[in-house]
């Protein structure tokens, strides 16, 4: 037993590098998956239409842990390597994709019904109707819930700490079963995630009341 | 009982034979783990939306360092794993002298975690009712108890309906993390399954789609419950 000091606070820092990378990687991830699954949400194709549904349906109304152990657990069933590494990235890029899907989903649906049609009128290929006049605008009112929707990754994250993943939670626990401080320990990891979500949720709001402005001129 | 490795080219794929059986035996444990998951999630759901009346009460109507206060802990709240948070009511407080089981533990943590994001929902529910309405139904000569009653509490509730019963669902699948600190819940029934039959990925396959089924079940239920005390027609 020793008392927490300096190295241990810098233990968790550098531990917290991982929670920061896992959240990158999950949105990275989560960001191209939720696209597909967005555009998949609003095609005109029934079959894409409801696999995408059934895809958020159970990635958004099962646990993130249970994803997180399917996925670790599975792998090896399937005659794959896993790290907890991998198996948290993959689980947190599968979740979020849903999500982040769904949120994209309504921002695309909320482009009105004309920009489409004009789109049509043009002649432009589903491609280009999408690239150069729904997506861009869909994009503005996507940002204020995206940006939002980070602050639930880097939490999310904190899971990976169950399966063995040492990012800031699992650092915390193992700290505390060296000195046995809870307080001390939980106090600070607890302020670290703050220090990492906060200035998000606040540009969240922000950018949400800067849209609602230009939205109600 | 082998269930896909009746499947050849399954077989030869995939070097390994499912068995359901030992986690179907365990049934009586599954219900058990579902119950207890639903009681769990109820209990906070009860207890948090008091917190969350508390401090939305607060919000609007207290004195500035009150409202200071309750905004410092929907921030912290919000703005922290739900994990982080359940570790400091199970490691931290019992270290500093409160004494606790993990159900009360887990079920605290629970509650906390809901009245901070239930606080903003229940504030919105409130600021929705036009102060007209009151006067409205004073004009009518309508007692204190029917004002609040039909003209605050039930428009109040159609208002905030959709976000508090996706909340409700957010915070039962939230409620399998408590399982890493062994309150008893569907999750930790698996754990336990998973140490007797070394059947880990069957039983986290049960224990998923159990959890599908139930926010498929209550999504339908709080269907069926708007259908029919909340769908009437207003003016907006």
């Amino acid at each position: 037993m020793r008392t927490f000091g300096y190295s241990d606070f810098w233990f968790l820092v550098e531990a917290a590098q991982w929670t920061v990378a896992l959240s990158l990687m999950a949105f990275i991830g989560g960001g191209i998956v939720g696209l597909i699954v967005a555009l998949s949400r609003t095609a005109e194709n029934a079959v894409a239409r409801t696999l995408s549904m059934w895809f958020i349906q159970v990635f958004r109304g099962t646990p993130l842990l249970l994803q997180l152990f399917l996925v670790f657990f599975g792998a090896p069933v399937l005659g794959l390597d896993i790290n907890p590494w991998l198996a948290a990235a993959v689980a947190l890029t599968l979740n979020s994709g849903a999500f982040l899907g769904e949120i994209w989903r309504g921002c695309i649906e909320a482009i009105p019904r004309g920009q489409w049609e004009a789109a049509e009128a043009l002649g432009l290929s589903y491609w280009n109707k999408m690239r150069d006049v729904v997506l861009p605008q869909a994009l503005k009112i996507a940002v204020p819930p995206t940006v939002g929707y980070l602050v639930q990754i880097v939490k999310g994250t904190s899971l990976a700490a169950i399966i063995g993943f040492t990012e800031l939670t699992r650092a915390g626990q193992i700290i505390n079963n060296a000195t046995f401080q809870p307080m001390v320990v939980f106090s600070i990891v607890a302020a670290i995630y703050f220090v990492l979500c906060w200035p998000l949720s606040l540009l969240a709001a922000y950018m949400e009341r800067r849209l609602a402005a230009t939205a109600s001129r | 009982m082998l269930l896909p490795s009746a499947i050849p080219w399954f077989r030869n794929k995939v070097n390994y034979s499912f068995q359901f059986g030992p986690v179907f035996d365990a049934w009586p444990l599954l219900l058990h783990g579902t119950w207890m998951t639903i009681q769990l999630s109820a209990l906070a759901m009860l207890f948090g939306l008091m917190v969350a009346v508390v401090c939305a009460w607060g919000k609007t109507a207290g004195p500035a360092p009150l409202r200071w206060l309750i905004n410092a802990y929907i921030e912290i709240i919000r703005n922290t794993p739900f994990l982080v948070q359940l570790f400091f009511f199970f490691f931290a407080l019992p270290a500093i002298g409160v004494r606790w089981s993990p159900y009360t533990a887990a079920l605290i943590a629970m509650v906390f975690n809901l009245g901070a994001y239930a606080t903003e929902i229940v504030r919105a529910g409130i600021e929705s009712i036009p102060k007209g309405q009151i006067e409205a139904g004073m004009a009518l000569s309508l007692s204190r108890v029917e004002i609040f009653r039909y003209i605050i509490l039930k428009p109040a509730l159609k208002a905030i309906y959709p976000a508090l019963t996706s909340q409700f669902i957010l915070l039962m699948l939230a409620s399998s993390v408590v399982s890493v600190i062994s309150a008893d819940d569907l999750t930790s029934v698996a754990a336990n399954l998973q140490s007797e039959t070394f059947r880990s990925f069957e039983i986290y396959i049960v224990i998923t789609g159990i959890y599908l089924l139930l926010t498929l079940l209550f999504s339908y239920l709080f269907r069926l419950v708007f259908q029919w005390g909340l769908n009437y027609p207003d003016r907006r």
